[in-house]
């Protein structure tokens, strides 16, 4: 790999990497509540690209320009929100809650979550087809500037200042807020939680939801960068999966620094071995890491380690 | 394993006596979790063939010292030796709980862990042929190695459910067992992995004063006729003293006190330690 | 002696019902205190009343939850059996569906329905009773069998024979299906039984060890780019890809069953898509997605004894049928044995079980590698019988596919699996003309949730299962 491929790959993997650090939160913000993997957030992430492609069909018009590039962008970003939460929401109360009244083992849970994945993935590609499709234009997506002589366009720096925005607004929320005392209670100890007066199953439906806003706004945004399609949630999904994991599942921080490993280990990977291979990076570094270091990086912290 | 067991019970050897050669061996064992010093430095000797009990107020790290020998938790430092009737030295530390059974050391747990769905006998069973080497081939294909091991495995069952007084619940699931049936139990699964070193773990919370006398003639019987030495937790003081030849006292992690149970009740320290400042402390130091 | 409990469980469900029906229509105090005195069971407020004092909206009480609920999924039954999206233009599917009528019928239908269950006394009890009228004979088959080896000999010879010989008049294309889909899954099922039923291990790349069985056929047959060093009779190929797959999954299972649960779900999940990227794109080792043709049929050539599988799919159903029936009688073996003691005490506690001297991680990997050997076992059948094999023989979903096969059936039950496989499998062949068959996978999702809500343990529940299940759900 020479110097300008990888000066040249460095934008877009960073880009990348912003967008699985958002979704790989997700994952670990509900493992950090529930102590299981949400199997269906690449539903979640998928479904979240379909509402704003589908909203945005409807409203863009042929070239936008100015304000209206914004608002439009603005409009993506709350319906991929609201379609994400909506779903996540619905999983939740559907798939998980008359599991948790049961106190069903894990198992039963992760083939519940299993189900509602495949369930979704293939009503999706049922109902609005099965190629995939380009987001609309929303702007003029030039070229702004340069950073190291390598070219930075719009797509690109949407997608870090938007992942970087929400991992920000998530950090304060978690730690500041009384909601995000109450997550981390919640993912302490969930009975001294419930005994100090915490409603978890609310805690748990707000979990999912702030998790699914994260994943249908990241499901929008990677619809901007590449395409919209029913099978999009799956590498995205495994990939944020093996980031969270990296950085320690449970542990914000970790997921946001594994998503950004993971994100440019794959981007520089289509330059050392070929586009081909490009996804096989995510799976081998997820077995590497849970081989070797399974608490990942920065090790468990939301919750207690598993 | 399970054949060296047998041989004991079938044979009922004469009562072994409390002799000073040690059997197991605890030295200078300190276990952290983060800050927390949970054992410091704890010094234990069992000496093959007697009854040692441990003692000390609630979170004084009974249950820690039982983890740390039994695989369960990695002690930072110290040493614990484990030696055979032949003299073999064994260290503890850092082996895998399925190994240091392997050994020779069984446990039962302070929350009853049987396997509930299975029945009383299977759960025996599942602990007599844990060490039987008979693989999936061989069951598959019905090789006789396969099949006397089996039938090796039952008869031991059997018999220890018989020696603990269950042999009419066989059938039964382990959860619909009685709480003082499940304690005995988690005994008869413990020695069916045929143990030289028994460690008991509250054997008696939770069961009425018929049943504790039993259990401690159970435990005497264990000792007396299968030879096999054993460590007890536990806060019922009268049956510390009818049953324990020695006893070693923790407190904060630290052993504050060791010697024959009359000895240890009289010592300033221990008294200090259970009565110690609070008034409520000192009742549940005694009621226990 | 169980369906004893059974039934006596859904009369003592069926009063507690009664007061929660009729505690609406007249006072709640008067029912509740009848009710008390016709079943002598203490006076429990209904749920209706318990909301009503509880100060819930009327929209809030369970009655009115339900009937949202049934709507909720009479317009979904609705949208899942609307038309096909069309790629131009994106809402058609869901346009079609909210304009037209069958979306009016499925409400009606679920709003009919939900009427029925809360106002219609008579046809609910009338239902109730049909249906316990209609359930007591196969309520009464399961004891019977439980009891009576011999009845259960029987069955099993019964089902045997009927196996054997009902293909015999079927059309060739049924028996391609047999054979392709059926046979071929049914055997998949009953290797990922061992591991999930069994051991309680979650394999999501289960068809991947299919896959390589099927290449390793391939490659020893000589139709690899990749030559062998001397090519092998097929026949001799199912040991080969047998012994290939269990050392496979000793390599994939050892560093990685040490870890929790979920973990393992998502490496071998992983591990199934590096599998097919490695089909798909090492083009020199595997022919890349063009896949391998010309992989020979089996044949036996041994003096006296000598046969020739064909194009006959009847010849590969009779193996299969046979391959089943030798695996089922092994699998039977283990599972009464100590291993299947052990495994089921690594499911309960594993804690406890390796303090008594259980290598779990022994024993997990002992589940693994015989699900996978069997997978490889169904790999080399497939290829020799197909001769032709690509990457997308095998892709991810098929996995789902087979563990959807083994969770409708029942973990850990041998008939549950065998009878979920067959009929699950057999399902889209049956239905092609009814229902679309790239809309069979959601379908199965939809099965697999709503199982595990309701009927965790699956079909033909394993008799243990049965006892658990029903313990802890009643505790």
């Amino acid at each position: 790999m020479t110097l300008l491929e990888f000066r040249d790959y460095l934008v877009p993997g960073l880009a990348l990497g912003a967008l699985y650090s958002v979704i790989a939160i997700g994952y670990t913000l509900v493992y950090g509540v529930l102590k299981l993997i949400n199997f269906a957030h690449s539903e979640v992430f998928m479904l979240g690209g379909f509402g704003a492609l589908i909203v945005l069909t409807e409203v863009a018009p042929g070239h936008p320009s100015g304000l209206v590039s914004v608002l439009l962008v603005l409009l993506g970003l709350v319906v991929s929100g609201l379609v994400g939460a909506g779903t996540a929401f619905g999983l939740e109360k559907v798939a998980y809650r008359p599991l948790r009244k049961r106190n069903a083992p894990a198992l039963i849970f992760l083939i519940s979550a299993i189900g509602a994945s495949f369930f979704l993935y293939n009503l999706a590609g049922k109902l609005f087809g099965r190629d995939p499709k380009a987001m609309p234009a929303l702007f003029d997506n030039g070229v702004l500037f340069h950073v190291l002589g390598a070219p930075v366009d719009v797509v690109k720096l949407l997608l870090i200042v938007a992942a970087l925005a929400m991992i920000v607004g998530l950090d304060l929320l978690v730690r500041r807020t009384k909601l995000g005392s109450a997550i981390r209670a919640v993912a302490q100890d969930p009975e001294a939680a419930g005994l100090m007066g915490v409603d978890i199953d609310r805690i748990v439906s707000r979990t999912f939801v702030i998790g699914g806003v994260l994943g249908g706004i990241a499901g929008f945004l990677f619809g901007l960068n590449s395409q919209v399609s029913f099978t999009m949630g799956f590498i995205p999904g495994i990939t944020a999966f093996a980031a969270a994991v990296l950085g320690g599942i449970g542990n914000l921080r970790g997921a946001m620094l594994g998503g950004m490993l993971l994100g440019l280990v794959e981007t520089y990977n289509v330059p050392l071995f070929g586009e081909e291979w490009r996804y096989v990076a995510a799976f081998a570094v997820l077995v590497l890491v849970l081989m070797f270091r399974p608490t990942g990086i920065l090790g468990a912290k939301l919750g207690r380690t598993a | 394993m399970t054949t060296t067991l047998a041989e004991r019970t079938a044979a009922a050897r004469p009562p072994a006596p409390a002799t000073s050669d040690p059997v197991l061996q605890v030295s200078g064992v300190t276990l952290r979790f983060g800050g927390l010093v949970s054992l410091c430095e704890v010094d234990l000797t069992v000496r093959r063939g007697e009854i040692h009990a441990v003692i000390g107020p609630n979170g004084a790290g009974k249950t820690s010292l039982f983890n740390s020998l039994t695989g369960a938790y990695a002690p930072q430092e110290g040493q614990v030796l484990l030696r055979t009737d032949a003299g073999t030295e064994h260290s503890l530390l850092g082996r895998k709980p399925h190994h240091v059974n392997r050994l020779g050391v069984a446990r039962t747990f302070q929350n009853i862990r049987l396997f509930s769905a299975l029945t009383a006998l299977e759960n025996v069973k599942v602990a007599a042929e844990s060490g039987t080497r008979s693989g999936p081939l061989g069951i598959m294909l019905g090789l006789p190695r396969a099949k006397a091991e089996e039938r090796a495995a039952e008869g031991t069952a059997r018999r220890l459910l018989a020696l603990v007084g269950l042999d009419d619940r066989a059938e039964e699931r382990a959860d619909s067992l009685s709480y003082g049936d499940q304690r005995r139990l988690e005994i008869a699964r413990a020695l069916a992995t045929g143990p030289r070193l028994l460690l008991l773990d509250e054997p008696a919370a939770g069961t009425n004063p018929t049943e504790k006398r039993e259990l401690a003639a159970l435990i005497r019987r264990i000792n007396h006729e299968l030879g096999i030495s054993v460590l007890l937790i536990e806060h019922d003081m009268p049956l510390v003293t009818s049953v324990a030849d020695r006893v070693t006292v923790l407190n904060f992690g630290k052993v504050i006190a060791s010697g024959p149970p009359s000895e240890v009740q009289r010592d300033p320290a221990v008294v200090e330690a259970y009565l110690g400042t609070s008034d409520t402390d000192s009742r549940q130091g005694r009621t226990r | 002696m169980s369906t004893l409990n059974d039934t006596s469980a859904v009369t003592a469900v069926q009063v507690a019902h009664l007061p929660v029906s009729t505690a609406s229509t007249a006072s709640t105090a008067s029912t509740a205190s009848t009710a008390s005195t016709v079943s002598f069971r203490p006076a429990r407020p209904s749920a209706e009343a318990l909301a009503a004092l509880r100060g819930h909206r009327w929209y809030e009480r369970p009655r009115w939850r339900r009937l949202c609920a049934l709507t909720a999924v009479g317009v979904l039954l609705a949208v899942m059996t609307g038309e096909q999206g069309s790629g131009a233009d994106l809402l058609f599917s869901l346009r079609t569906t909210f304009t037209g009528t069958a979306l009016w019928a499925w409400i009606a239908a679920a709003v009919a329905l939900w009427a029925i269950a809360e106002f219609g006394a008579v046809p609910r009890r009338a239902v109730a009773s049909g249906a316990r009228a209609a359930a007591a004979p196969l309520a009464r088959i399961r004891p019977a069998l439980d009891s009576s080896p011999r009845l259960r000999v029987a069955l099993v010879v019964a089902g045997l024979a009927a196996a054997v010989l009902l293909p015999l008049l079927f059309d060739r294309s049924t028996n391609q299906v047999l054979v392709d889909w059926v046979g071929i899954y049914v055997l998949l099922a009953l290797g990922l039984n061992v591991v999930i039923g069994w051991a309680g291990l979650l394999d999501l790349g289960f068809v991947a060890f299919f896959a390589i069985g099927s290449y390793s056929t391939a490659f020893w047959s000589g139709q690899l780019p990749v030559k062998p060093p001397f090519e092998l009779n097929p026949f001799l190929s199912i040991p080969v890809a047998m012994v290939t797959c269990l050392l496979a999954g000793i390599l994939l299972g050892a560093p990685t069953l040490r870890l929790r649960g979920d973990y393992l779900a998502i490496v071998t999940l992983g591990f199934h898509e590096i599998i097919y990227l490695i089909a798909k794109n090492a083009e020199s080792v595997t022919g890349g997605s063009l896949g391998v043709f010309g992989i020979p049929h089996f044949s036996v050539d041994l003096g006296p004894l000598q046969y020739r599988w064909g194009l006959d799919p009847l010849d590969y159903l009779w193996l299969l049928i046979g391959l089943i029936t030798v695996l089922v009688l092994l699998f039977r073996k283990l599972v009464r044995s100590k291993i299947g003691r052990t495994w089921e005490a690594i499911r309960e506690d594993e804690v406890a079980a390796a303090a008594h001297g259980v290598d779990t991680v022994k024993y997990k990997l002992m589940a693994f590698a015989i699900g996978a050997s069997t997978s490889g076992v169904a790999g080399a059948v497939y290829a020799s019988k197909v001769g032709f094999i690509n990457p997308e023989n095998f892709p991810l979903l098929y996995s789902v596919l087979v563990l959807a096969y083994v969770i409708f059936g029942g973990m850990g039950s041998i008939p549950g699996v065998l009878l979920g496989a067959a009929l699950l499998a057999y399902l889209p062949h049956g239905l092609k003309d009814v229902v679309d068959q790239k809309d069979r996978f959601m379908y199965l999702g939809a099965l697999l949730v709503v199982m595990m809500i309701y009927r965790p343990q699956g079909l033909l529940p394993a008799r243990r299962r049965r006892r658990t299940v029903r313990t802890r759900e009643a505790s």
